[in-house]
């Protein structure tokens, strides 16, 4: 890789942008299969889907469930981003800027949403109250 | 006015020209809309679930129950799941397309996907309609 000055697209935004859109999404749905079958479990027995539900209220499960927000957020908003560069006239001039502004509006939905989303567990860790 | 030869009900259809459909025009056009929707169902689903009144700590069966009476969130939880694993089936059809190297292996894959994205349609779609709030 020492050398590609014909190169304009490769390791520039579009590219990593593009490449963080396919992994979000071969991530959320692999996430998505996972949960179409706990949740089958409501027509198996209240107390076997409640006994997984449980695990998706512990600390670690809990981060993972950030993640997956966080990755859902970037393939949304992304997502926003490609069908304004494809359907807006200037959405090709401004797909850059259009990739920043996503990423500060990721970060400002997702301080908060990592506040509330993680109360419980922080609480729960360093005993609230 | 029956004067054509009658031979020609027995012509042979007319050969269809390989690869020119405009199915990945609609694949295309179909993961923007189908985003769009999904946008606002999955992430409106997230803060349901995760955020609003206590969050993941609330879910369980009662509250599943309580959910599903309402035909709303019933079909709610039908687009959402028709449409995420028909968006989510067609962008990993496409990397399959982009990354496997055989033939054969693509094919596997690709089958592999189809049955999965069936399967997994067809039992949550069964999940919601079936949902017996008594089930012992």
């Amino acid at each position: 890789m020492a050398s590609l000055p014909a190169a304009l697209y490769r390791g520039r935004e579009g590219m990593w942008s593009w490449v963080a859109h396919r992994i979000t999404g071969v991530a959320v749905f692999f996430f998505l299969f996972t949960h179409v079958l706990d949740t089958a479990l409501v027509r198996v027995s209240p107390q076997a889907y409640d006994a997984v539900i449980d695990t998706y209220k512990t600390p670690i499960v809990n981060f993972l469930e950030v993640g997956l927000t966080g990755a859902v957020l970037y393939h949304a908003l992304n997502g926003i981003r490609l069908i304004l560069v494809d359907f807006w006239s200037k959405g090709p001039k401004y797909h850059r800027v259009m990739l920043w502004a996503i990423s500060a509006l990721w970060v400002i939905i997702m301080v908060p949403g990592f506040y509330f989303m993680t109360k419980h567990t922080f609480e729960q860790m360093f005993g609230g109250n | 006015m029956a004067n054509q030869s009658p031979n020609t009900a027995l012509q042979a259809p007319k050969l269809q020209r390989a690869g020119r459909t405009n199915y990945e025009l609609y694949s295309w056009l179909f993961m923007r809309i189908s985003g769009i929707i999904l946008v606002f169902l999955v992430l409106g689903h997230l803060f349901i679930m995760n955020i609003l009144d206590g969050g993941v700590q609330r879910i369980n069966f009662a509250f599943v129950a309580g959910r599903w009476a309402s035909p709303f969130w019933q079909v709610w939880d039908l687009v959402q799941l028709w449409l995420a694993m028909l968006h989510g089936g067609n962008g990993l059809r496409t990397i399959i397309n982009d990354y496997a190297e055989s033939a054969r292996t693509r094919k596997i894959l690709q089958v592999l996907l189809a049955v999965t994205v069936v399967f997994i349609v067809l039992l949550g779609t069964l999940v919601i309609f079936t949902f017996d709030p008594n089930i012992k």
